[in-house]
Parts: structure tokens; C-alpha cells; sequence
């Protein structure tokens, strides 16, 4: 053994590693509680988006699109002029952006979990879901931005939210809520599906009915009664009506306990689910 | 290390894992004792890089048993957890986050408040002579620097076992020869190193024992110095000028040598084995004996190379075929 390091020596000119002071063998610290770690893995999140701003693209440009574009599609015909329009559409066109950005929160666990830092994280003594539940903490701050853009956006086209600010906070809040517990179900698929495209695929299966066959764009009361019942049941309806009302200032107690408990009952089911998949990768 | 137990590092028996009809590891029975470095020789495919997963509570084995310190790696897995660490493969570590963040994360994972984790990044960052690359994306890191903050995350907590998967495989030879040292360091101190390679001499230079795996098991087992014995002390590659005499000298170095002599994919060149055991004459002084024999013959030789037996060698030896790697079937097939 020494004549072979005696060997190897001259190829090791430059950075010697010495770790003679590094090998402590200390005691070790108390392991971190659920939340910590789930916070510690938020400040990832949020560090890759410090280094890779150009992923808020999705989040910013969007949102904007969207919110133009259906302004003056179909302000003129819907509501007389897009002006008055916007005064109905903004509360919805805000969900439906969010709802439709959480499924990068597939895309991306989908391509993290393909390298080999998961393996690391998977290692660790630490509280299981933190990893995941840190990379949604990551993604609420997204939610947020978006939601900011997007109001900004309305503003300027001359949305003017009745409920003021309290009513525009409230109802933001209630959103990424609803937001967190949704990314729940892209966090199944993302570990479920081989490749970021089929997590894209699936998502826009789920999230194009979702959207659009809800009250965001039309009030429902136009359509025809099978449609109807199927925008009932929609939960992006309940939570648009709950937003609606909370932004222009009302306050309607049985959507908002309904979208509360739709957001438990995600988190508990995609949660699990998710757990699982991760579990046994 | 300091709970008592006198037992292994590592108990398996009878492990198998399957993804669908392929058993990628197949009833394997290891023990690794504590305080030292066990070489898992194998190539690719042969189950190395399963059978870490395993162990490392990252898949779960479709049969058999796995015990870490004690502990079972599937209903134990948070005691496991907290007593190894591993360097995968590919890089363990974010490469969109730099070498000190890397760190720092992973610091505060283990519990340690955020000064701490700060000062023990630094600590790590400059004993593995990263420091100036501290502040840069782990992406734009050279091979042997990735490596290095690898291992570094992996001793952040010294650990009691340490999982080196193939840590030198695509590294330039100065890096390879640094990974070494970090990993002697690290075993000085205590901690018992499983390492998975590709290459005998590494194993040889490394490990206290060295298990050889193919299809998922272990094929043979014990001490460098068992293993090359039965393989043979080294062997002597040549390359010919004229691939028409090709058979003559395989005769030639067969007689000189008393050992089988393979013709390689490369139509001029051949390898002979050499025995030390039973010998008078040491492997060196057999080999040059043989070169001066092709010599006297007139055959010409472009080139010739005498060292430790190969991954090939070993599985020659020990399976009567070549290791199953994809480039080797490659070879055939242009052949």
C-alpha cells in the first residue's frame, strides 16, 4: 500500500486535499424538525430561481398573455366593452393562470428527481416529504408573483376591485391555498411519469376541461343545463366564486369552507399518494 | 464506531432486486467489516450500482436481507440513514446552486444552524481545495472538482459508512490519484468505505478485500492479494508490427510463459498472463524473458505493456469469458 501512494504522489502537484482538520468526529446536531427542513428546501427553490431566473417566464409573460388576450377577445362581445368586461374576468383569469402554473411543479420534481441530487436528499435522516414540501414552498412564491403581475396587468386596463386592498389580499391568499394543495396532484405525476413531456401532456388534459369549463370566462347561467351541472361540480368554480366574491368585496362562508376543505382533502390524497411514489422510487 | 455493536458494516444475504424480467441483483451475499475499505469489482451492469441503491435505503430489495451496523435497511431505514452517506454515480449534489450553497443546504439538513452550516462549507471548501470555486455553479465545475464536493457533502457529518459509487470513473489520472487520497484520509479516521469500480488496480490499491460481482452476485471474494493469485500476477500486452505472425507469437509467449495467451479485438495485438506463484523467476523478469524470445524470432514488436491483470483478465479467469461491457460487444461486433 505506502509504495503505491508513493506512486501516485507526483501526479498530485496542485490542490492538495488535507483533511486532517475536517474529519471531526463531533457530536452531531439534533436532526431538523419538519418545518425547518421543509423551509431549508424552500431556500433551494428559491437560490435556483436566483441563479435561473429565466424560469419565471412561465410565470410572468403567461399570466399577461392570458389576461390580454381575453380582455379584448371577448370583452367587446360578452360584456359590451373590455373595459367592463375585465371587471368580471380578472378574479377568474387570476385562478385559471395559477391553476395552470402549478403543474410546473410537476415539470420540475420530474426533472429533479432525474439527477442525483434526490438520491442525496433521500438519504438523509430527515423528515420525508420535506424535499417536496419545499419545492411547493418555492413555488408559492411564483403563485405570489404571478398573482402581483397579473393584478398589475388589470389595474392598468382599469380593473377596479371593490373589496380594496384587504378584499385583493384575502382573496390572493385563499388562491395560493388552493394553489399549494393542487400542486399536490403534479407532484403524483411528476414522480409517476417518465419524462417532463408527458408530465406537460397530462397536465394540459387535466388543466384545459378544468379551466375552461368553469365560470371564469362566461357566468354559467348562459349555458346549457348539462354544462351547467358540470360546471357546478368544477372545483375551479367554487374557487373562483369564492375569490370573485372576496375581491369585490363580499364574503361568502360557504365557498370559502368549501374550497378549505377541497384544499385538505387534495393534500391528503395527492400527499399520500405522492409520499408513496417517492417511497418506493 | 461508538454504539457498541462488534458486528459488520454491511450483512446481506440472498439480496435480489428485479426490474421486470432482469434480475439486476440476484442473491447477493456480502459482509463488510467495520474500519476499512471493501472494493465491489464488477462491470457495467453487473448489479454494483443496485446493490448500493439498496444498501443506501434508496430501492427496496424484492427478497433477501440487508443489514447496516445492525440495522435493516428496509424497516430500519431512518437508522440507516443517519449513520451513511453516498456519493452516487452521477453528481449527488444541485448543479444549478454553487459549491458553498451546496453545502450550506445540505449543513442545515443535517440539523446544523445557518453560522455553523456556513463555517463548516467553508472548512470543507478549502480542505478539498475549493475554496476559490466556492461562489460558481456546481455546472460549470471540471469532472475532478465535482467529484470532490461530492465526497465533500458526503463527510459533512463524518459518516460510519461511506457509499463510493465508480467515484473515479471518467476522471483525469491527477484527479483519480486525489480521490484516492481523500478516501484513505477518510478511512483513517474511521469511517468504512464501500466502494463499487470498474478497475483491479484501484480496488487493488484501496481495499482491504475486494467481492467480484457479475449477474448480480459474487463470483469470488478475498484479499487483492488472494484474487490476483488466482488470476494470475500480471499480464504482458503486445502489439505487433505484422498481424500474419500473430499465431507465432502467441505459441511463443504461450511456451515462455506456461500460460493461455488471448488474441485482442486489434488484429496485431495479444495478451499473455503471468504466473508468480510456483515460479522461480518473479512476473517482471518472466515477461522481458518472453519479449527478448519474440525478439530472437524476428518478430517485430511496435509496443508492449506489462501490468496488473484487467477487469477482462479477472473475469477470464474467473468466468472463462470476458466482462460483459457494452463497448466490449462493440468491439466484437466491428470485428
Amino acid at each position: 500500500m505506502s509504495s503505491d501512494t508513493a506512486a501516485a504522489r507526483p501526479l498530485t502537484e496542485a490542490p492538495t486535499v488535507d483533511l486532517s482538520t475536517v474529519l471531526a468526529r463531533g457530536p452531531r446536531p439534533p436532526r431538523p424538525s419538519a418545518w425547518s427542513a421543509s423551509l431549508t428546501f424552500g431556500w433551494r427553490a428559491v437560490l435556483k430561481i436566483k441563479h435561473v431566473p429565466e424560469q419565471l417566464f412561465d410565470v410572468t409573460a403567461f399570466p399577461i398573455i392570458m389576461v390580454l388576450m381575453f380582455t379584448y377577445l371577448f370583452g367587446g362581445a360578452l360584456a359590451g366593452s373590455p373595459g367592463e368586461y375585465i371587471q368580471f374576468l380578472l378574479p377568474g383569469i387570476m385562478v385559471t393562470s395559477i391553476v395552470m402554473i402549478t403543474m410546473y411543479t410537476g415539470v420540475g420534481i420530474n426533472t429533479d428527481i432525474e439527477k442525483g441530487v434526490f438520491d442525496r436528499f433521500r438519504t438523509l435522516p430527515i423528515w420525508r416529504p420535506a424535499a417536496l414540501v419545499g419545492a411547493i414552498f418555492g413555488d408559492l412564491l411564483r403563485y405570489v408573483l404571478s398573482s402581483i403581475v397579473i393584478l398589475s396587468v388589470g389595474l392598468v386596463l382599469g380593473y377596479r376591485p371593490e373589496g380594496g386592498p384587504m378584499g385583493v389580499v384575502a382573496g390572493v391568499a385563499l388562491l395560493i391555498v388552493f394553489a399549494f394543495a393542487f400542486s399536490w396532484i403534479w407532484t403524483m405525476f411528476g414522480l409517476l411519469l417518465r419524462s417532463e413531456k408527458s408530465v406537460m401532456g397530462v397536465s394540459m388534459l387535466v388543466l384545459m376541461p378544468l379551466t375552461f369549463l368553469s365560470n371564469v370566462y362566461v357566468e354559467p347561467s348562459t349555458m346549457p343545463g348539462w354544462l351547467q351541472a358540470c360546471v357546478e361540480v368544477n372545483p375551479v368554480t367554487r374557487v373562483v366564486s369564492a375569490v370573485r366574491t372576496l375581491m369585490s368585496g363580499g364574503w361568502d362562508t360557504g365557498e370559502i369552507t368549501w374550497v378549505l376543505a377541497a384544499s385538505a382533502v387534495l393534500v391528503v390524497v395527492f400527499g399520500s399518494l405522492t409520499m408513496r411514489l417517492y417511497n418506493r422510487r | 464506531m461508538g454504539d457498541g455493536q462488534s458486528g459488520p458494516a454491511i450483512e446481506t444475504s440472498g439480496l435480489i432486486k428485479a426490474f421486470g424480467d432482469t434480475k439486476a441483483v440476484d442473491g447477493l451475499d456480502l459482509t463488510v467489516p467495520v474500519g476499512t475499505v471493501y472494493g465491489v469489482l464488477g462491470p457495467n451492469g453487473a448489479g454494483k450500482t443496485t446493490a448500493v441503491r439498496m444498501l443506501a435505503t434508496l430501492l427496496r430489495p424484492d427478497g433477501g436481507h440487508a443489514r447496516v451496523f445492525g440495522h435493516d435497511v428496509v424497516r430500519e431505514a431512518d437508522a440507516v440513514r443517519s449513520r451513511v452517506s453516498l456519493t452516487g454515480q452521477y453528481a449527488s449534489v444541485d448543479e444549478d446552486l454553487t459549491g458553498s450553497e451546496n453545502l450550506i443546504l445540505l449543513g442545515r439538513l443535517l440539523g446544523h444552524r445557518k453560522p455553523a452550516a456556513r463555517s463548516r462549507a467553508d472548512e470543507l471548501l478549502a480542505a478539498f481545495g475549493l475554496s476559490e470555486a466556492a461562489g460558481r455553479q456546481v455546472k460549470k465545475y471540471s469532472g475532478g472538482m465535482r467529484r470532490r464536493i461530492d465526497i465533500a457533502a458526503s463527510i459533512l457529518n463524518t459518516p460510519d459508512l461511506l457509499f463510493l459509487d465508480e467515484p473515479t470513473t471518467g476522471l483525469d489520472p491527477r484527479s483519480r490519484s486525489q480521490v484516492w487520497e481523500i478516501i484513505r484520509a477518510v478511512v483513517a479516521n474511521g469511517t468504512t468505505v464501500l466502494l463499487t469500480t470498474q478497475y483491479l488496480d484501484e480496488a487493488d490499491r484501496l481495499a482491504a478485500r475486494i467481492a467480484v460481482i457479475d449477474h448480480g452476485r459474487v463470483i469470488a471474494e478475498g484479499t487483492p492479494g488472494q484474487l490476483k493469485s488466482s488470476v494470475g500476477a500480471g499480464a504482458v500486452h503486445v502489439r505487433l508490427r505484422d498481424s500474419n505472425r500473430r499465431e507465432e507469437a502467441a505459441r511463443l509467449l504461450g511456451d515462455m510463459l506456461h500460460s493461455t495467451v488471448t488474441l485482442d479485438a486489434d488484429p496485431v495485438g495479444l495478451t499473455a498472463r503471468t504466473q508468480s506463484q510456483g515460479s522461480e523467476t518473479g512476473a517482471t523478469e518472466q515477461a522481458s524473458e518472453a519479449l527478448g524470445a519474440l525478439a530472437r524470432a524476428g518478430i517485430l514488436v511496435d509496443d508492449f505493456s506489462f501490468g496488473q491483470p484487467s477487469l477482462d483478465e479477472v473475469f477470464l479467469a474467473l468466468t472463462d469469458r470476458p466482462a460483459e461491457d457494452p463497448s466490449d460487444q462493440l468491439a466484437e461486433e466491428m470485428a
